[in-house]
């Protein structure tokens, strides 16, 4: 009843109304001012307050206002209404092309291939980022064997408390196993993760600067492991020393590969962009490698644990071979086998 | 000069900081890009927002572990305790990086502080935003941000920091922070990266019809609905800039500027003052001056204003 005087109370005013722009108006304002709700109830996240009419409706109101702000635009000189048409127009447009996703359908997606997408996607900063790392560690192994000295300078001080040249067998071995009380290794764990996310983060943030920062801090990272290898290589515990480091190093060390790897492909874009423009290019290759960093950062949440639980709570040097090689051949069947069809 | 086609789009904005942007349907649609203050502003609340939460859950860690011990229970087992901090630890980390990719992602694509300023992260090239891209603009951040703020600080407190490392992250800091600054479209490196941009979100109300034509009162009820009707000549001194000025007027409705301006059109067509009937006569002005220039405009014939 009040619906139909309203509607009639609207033709008259359409009536009434003397500018043929006017008229235009007051014929689709009811339309407007329904998607405008709409669009207004979207904002605040109460899209399943919607009816489905609603739903239904709104890619063909959307059409419409699109339409409605273009013939506006050359018909009528009416600034306010101009003015909010575009308005509802840029909101309507945010929603219906807006995220599609929220926070977990894209955890969903991303678990299932699009992490394993975007890994094999910079398969060329990979091979160079591994490059970078092997050359690392063999300089480092080298140019201790070579001088002694140069230990001092490539370990960290909180490393070289006993794992210093010259150490007896017995020491070097003493820091491999033992250490068999659990507490606090959680605590270990966790300022592990915190540290390790810090230096992937900066290897892939540093390739902005063509990449060039990314390889310095990978070589750099290495260099170290390099002569710690060379150490306990001397007193004939290499073996023990790989096992002791695989445990969390495999998945520790490929997280730090990815990360240089994801800053590479960000350094490459700037450098070469091939036909795309510098931006176009640039911010193609940031979302692949943001993909690769996520992954990154769920990987060092594995090493970091593994490192606190695992290393000290395993003393076997077979079964850390084992569980350190195991997971680094699930990781790489995860990245490289494992190829679901898009959905 | 106003130009014909710039007239009946958004205008009294910052110009440089004005753009287009095409909807796939081919649509262009005016979008103005944040000012830097706002986006620091924005910045500072969030900050703000973090820090508040951050210090309501070491609260509520202290007050469990106070709890615990009121209760005359058991001391805590040492693996509880370290579990606790493991939680405390993971938990920094994940809440400043879930923070801004939680609100992000959602619908307004803008977190509080960016609500707050009425700001919104959207893609340049007018597509979708994807999860991806606000990934990758926060990650960022914490390169420019978190990690040498937390360097410095931690630092700082062991009394490790040499002056040329203070030097060299303020200096890091501020070249980040300054980058915004060095470009026109105010984008952070990570908005670089990640190929978005910080825009102002739309927000306005319909207002209603311009020129009613309902009378004031009934002493004006009682005239004659066309007693003010204007030749070809008497409109012809106007363009669009005028209509829409005197749009704003009628909109304002102060009675003092419609006097005032219905004096200045009386004296350019020599008219006499309508006194206490201004708003009629705006608006029949009003009206017949739009549809003088409207009907122009079907033909392809637009005026931007009185001197064109």
């Amino acid at each position: 009843m009040s619906e139909a005087v309203l509607q009639s109370s609207g033709e008259q005013a359409v009536a009434a109304a003397v500018l043929r722009s006017d008229r235009f108006r007051l014929e689709r304002e009811g339309d407007w001012q329904r998607l405008d709700a709409m669009v207004t109830a979207m904002e605040k996240g109460k899209l399943r307050k919607l009816s489905d009419d609603d739903v239904l409706a709104l890619p063909v109101l959307y059409r419409n206002l699109l339409s409605s702000l273009s013939i506006a635009r050359e018909s009528s000189l009416d600034a306010g209404l101009i003015a909010y048409l575009e308005s509802l127009t840029l909101r309507a447009y945010f929603m219906v092309y807006g995220t599609r996703t929220s926070l977990g359908g894209w955890c969903r997606s991303f678990f299932g291939g699009g992490l394993s997408r975007a890994v094999r996607a910079i398969w060329p900063d990979l091979l160079v980022a591994l490059a970078a790392m092997v050359a690392g560690a063999v300089l480092g192994f080298f140019l201790v064997d070579a001088d002694t000295d140069w230990y001092f300078r490539l370990v960290p001080a909180q490393f070289s408390d006993v794992r210093v040249p010259g150490a007896s067998r017995e020491a070097l071995l003493s820091t491999l196993f033992g250490e068999t009380d659990g507490d606090g290794l959680g605590v270990f764990a966790a300022y592990l993760f915190s540290n390790n996310a810090q230096v992937a983060i900066m290897a892939f943030a540093l390739g902005f600067a063509f990449g060039v920062p990314s390889i310095l801090l990978l070589v750099y990272n290495m260099v170290g492991l390099g002569a710690m290898v060379w150490l306990f290589a001397s007193r004939g515990l290499a073996v023990e020393f790989i096992g002791w480091l695989s445990i969390h190093g495999t998945t520790e060390l490929l997280a730090i590969l990815l990360a240089g790897a994801a800053g590479l492909h960000i350094g490459r874009a700037l450098g070469f962009p091939g036909q795309r423009s510098h931006m176009a290019a640039l911010s193609q290759a940031g979302r692949t490698a943001a993909q690769v960093m996520a992954g990154v950062v769920v990987m060092l949440i594995c090493a970091g644990l593994l490192e606190g639980f695992g290393r000290q709570l395993i003393q076997s040097t077979a079964i850390r071979y084992a569980i350190g090689y195991g997971i680094l051949a699930l990781w790489l069947a995860y990245f490289f086998a494992f190829r679901p069809r898009r959905s | 000069m106003v130009r014909a086609a710039d007239l009946g789009r958004t205008r009294g904005r910052d110009a440089r900081l004005q753009r287009t942007l095409i909807t796939p349907e081919g649509v262009a649609l005016d979008v103005q890009v944040a000012s830097a203050s706002a986006r620091a502003g924005a910045l500072l609340i969030d900050l703000a927002a973090l820090f508040g939460m951050y210090i309501a859950f070491i609260l509520a860690l202290v007050l469990t572990v106070w709890m615990f011990e009121r209760a005359n229970l058991p001391s805590i087992p040492d693996s509880i305790g370290g579990f606790l901090v493991v939680l405390f630890i993971i938990g920094t980390f994940l809440a400043r990086n879930a923070y801004f990719l939680y609100f992000e992602l959602g619908q307004r694509a803008a977190t509080w502080g960016k609500r707050a300023l009425g700001i919104r992260v959207a893609v340049r090239d007018g597509g979708r935003l994807t999860a991806e891209a606000v990934i990758a603009r926060n990650l960022l951040r914490d390169i420019e941000l978190f990690l040498p703020v937390m360097f410095m600080t931690s630092s700082g407190i062991q009394g490790s920091l040499s002056e040329f490392a203070a030097w060299a992250g303020l200096f890091w800091v501020g070249s980040f922070a300054l980058f915004p600054l060095l470009n026109k479209d105010r984008l952070r490196c990570g908005d670089l990266i990640a190929g978005t941009w910080v825009v102002q979100a739309p927000k306005a109300q319909l207002a209603g019809l311009v020129a009613t034509g309902v009378p004031e009162n009934d002493l004006i009820a009682a005239l004659p609905s066309d007693r003010y009707r204007f030749t070809e000549a008497e409109l012809a001194v106007y363009g669009e800039y005028e209509l829409q000025t005197l749009e704003q007027v009628l909109r304002t409705a102060n009675a003092e500027s419609m006097q005032a301006v219905a004096a200045t059109i009386c004296g350019k067509i020599g008219w006499t003052r309508p006194i206490g009937d201004e708003r009629a006569f705006l608006e029949a002005y009003y009206t017949q001056l739009r549809a003088r220039l409207e009907r122009g405009m079907r033909f392809g014939r637009r005026r931007a204003d009185k001197n064109s």
